[in-house]
């Protein structure tokens, strides 16, 4: 394990990895449905602005 | 039975600190043993005192801490802007390098203070206080760790005062942003552990089921920056009882860490985490949900993704390969696209409530910092360019770019949320004066243009003067010749200076004001102080 063998593996595996990582995320934000749980979220932070909540609103 | 165990461990703490001062073999070092040897035995006592007091089981969010953290940030941000313009006087005129304070109070000892508290007093309690605000906001829980708050505020601010003292006393390893010696960045890294459990805990219990964009950039803050502070600090301490340390690497290879580390510091610190405060304090003070909740998530990804390789540019025309700083000078232009992504997104949540610019400055203020962001991160990739850069670097535009980014939108966002936190920490029907807020509004600009806009016309001057050659090939200037020509932009600089300052002083008297004076909020009649 040389800097050389790390070097080649950064600028091909690694590189290719990342940018398949970037794009799948691109595409994960603009699936069917993405819309109402980001307005969900969004809005969340207009809720539980005194107290903590009592109940899970997690599903 | 916790508080025996940590009685004895601060207890045991207090004799090897006062040991260490005794046998340190540096002053700065001794002195810093006695600082930390205080520090204990303070908690010691104060651990003592409340041993066996039956306390009430804690209810609702912690504040206290984000209490203390806004007084913090306010009281180190005058603090920073007051050292940083008397540094200003003293670039303009020499003799403010007093005779007496020869070897501390010149400028080389306080430019690095002036730059660390800006940065990591004024800026770190910011965000430290404000994640704690907004992670429990968005969690709907309360902060996970019990105490562990406090032990991060306070253990920050111990190595803050370590720090600022190390500086003025000689006691550095000489990287920019990462003075500190051995011993303060191994209290750090505890510190920041600690940090990372108190956050990530609150997320793993909240009640939420998403979690919020702001938390994503305050996380992606914290990880990153322990990732950069243990990789740039490391070092062989000469002896356990003195403050040098030699760097593990050397050469080049110390070089781009030392640059990766400053850039990350810049694109982690300053912008990553600084955009969690935006993507939580924009939309609540314009009372509108942000603009584009897909594009907060894709400007999140591709900022994380791109800011880590931009290190390089600092470093053209140096011993740095080629491939090297053209990899950092493409992906700081590739930059542009989430930066400006994220300044469109955080301007754009005013769309329908652009009216509100007109009635509440505290808005203004937010709105201003995100366009000295845009600003400012459009000027930074331009300065990466390797042409652009022969002419910049080195030269005051340098010091002109991180102060429209500083000033501009760490600071005017800071007191933005440090305006908009006062009254809701503190239970307050609204601030004590609006018109004051306009002051430090219109006075913290106009210092923000007078000082950018000299450093712009000194830093290309410079530049071209250091490169003037004549028909023999002969360079035209010497140093001493651009050091004199600056002189008047000096002067402008400092006034921004004073200006800025100033205004920062308006925002403590009126959030103290608003503390004291401003009626208590109505609907929470459990809340309100007896009169």
């Amino acid at each position: 394990m040389n800097y050389h063998i790390l070097r080649e593996f950064a600028d091909s595996w690694v590189l290719l990895a990342m940018f398949v990582f970037f794009v799948a995320v691109i595409v994960w934000v603009f699936r069917p449905g993405s819309r109402k749980d980001y307005q969900d979220v969004s809005t969340s932070i207009f809720r539980n602005e005194d107290t903590p909540a009592e109940k899970e609103a997690r599903t | 039975m916790w508080n025996y165990i940590k009685l004895a461990v601060l207890g045991i703490a207090v004799v090897l600190f006062g040991l260490a001062a005794n046998y340190g073999r540096d002053f700065g070092y001794q002195i810093h043993a006695l600082i930390f040897m205080a520090a204990a035995a303070i908690t010691f006592i104060y651990t003592l005192r409340t041993t066996g007091d039956v306390k009430a089981q804690p209810e609702g969010y912690f504040d206290g801490v984000v209490r203390y953290g806004v007084i913090a940030t306010a009281g180190w941000g005058v603090v920073g802007f007051l050292v940083g313009t008397f540094i200003a006087f003293q670039l303009a005129f020499p003799s403010l390098n007093f005779e007496f304070l020869q070897g501390h109070g010149n400028f080389g000892r306080l430019r690095p203070l002036h730059t660390s508290a800006v940065i990591f007093a004024f800026g770190g309690n910011a965000l430290i206080a404000s994640s704690f605000y907004v992670v429990q906001r968005t969690s709907a829980a309360r902060l996970f760790g019990g105490g562990l708050g406090w032990f991060v505020f306070w253990g920050y601010n111990l190595f803050i005062v370590l720090a600022a003292t190390g500086y003025v006393l000689g006691v550095t390893q000489s990287k920019e942003y990462a003075e500190p010696e051995w011993y303060i960045d191994l209290w750090l890294t505890i510190v920041w552990v600690a940090y990372l459990v108190t956050f990530m805990g609150t997320i793993f219990k909240r009640k939420e089921k998403h979690i919020y964009v702001a938390n994503w950039f305050y996380l992606s803050f914290i990880v990153t920056i322990a990732m950069l502070h243990i990789v740039n600090n490391l070092v062989i301490p000469v002896s356990f009882l003195g403050s040098r340390s030699v760097m593990v690497m050397s050469g080049v290879q110390d070089a781009m860490t030392q640059w990766w580390y400053g850039h990350n510091a810049v694109g982690f610190f300053l912008t990553a985490g600084f955009l969690g405060m935006m993507y939580y304090f924009v939309p609540k003070q314009a009372e509108r949900p942000v603009f584009s909740y897909k594009l907060s998530i894709i400007h999140f990804w591709a900022l994380i993704f791109l800011y880590i390789w931009a290190g390089p540019h600092h470093l053209h025309y140096t011993a740095l390969p080629d491939w090297a700083s053209t990899l950092g000078m493409v992906f700081s232009i590739v930059l542009w696209m989430p930066s400006w992504g994220g300044m469109i997104n955080g301007l754009m949540t005013l769309s329908g409530a652009w009216d509100k610019l007109r009635t509440d400055p505290v808005i203004r203020m937010m709105v201003i910092s995100v366009g000295f962001y845009g600003m400012s991160t459009f000027e930074g990739p331009m300065m990466s360019i390797r042409a652009v850069n022969s002419l910049s670097h080195y030269t005051d535009w340098t010091i002109g770019h991180v102060h429209s980014g500083a000033l501009g939108w760490n600071g005017m966002i800071t007191f933005g949320a440090l305006y908009f936190l006062t009254p809701r920490l503190w239970n307050r029907d609204r601030l004590y004066s609006l018109g004051l807020v306009s002051w430090h509004f219109w006075l913290a600009t106009i210092g923000i243009v007078l000082y950018a806009a000299s450093m712009w016309v000194t830093g290309i001057m410079e530049g071209l003067m250091w490169r003037e050659v004549d028909s023999q090939g002969f360079l035209v200037n010497a140093f001493a010749d651009t050091v004199s020509a600056k002189h008047p932009m000096y002067v402008v600089r400092a006034v921004g200076g004073v200006l800025y300052l100033t205004g920062a002083i308006i925002m403590c008297y009126n959030l103290i004001m608003t503390v004291r004076r401003s009626p208590a909020k109505a609907d929470v009649p459990a809340m309100a102080p007896a009169e």
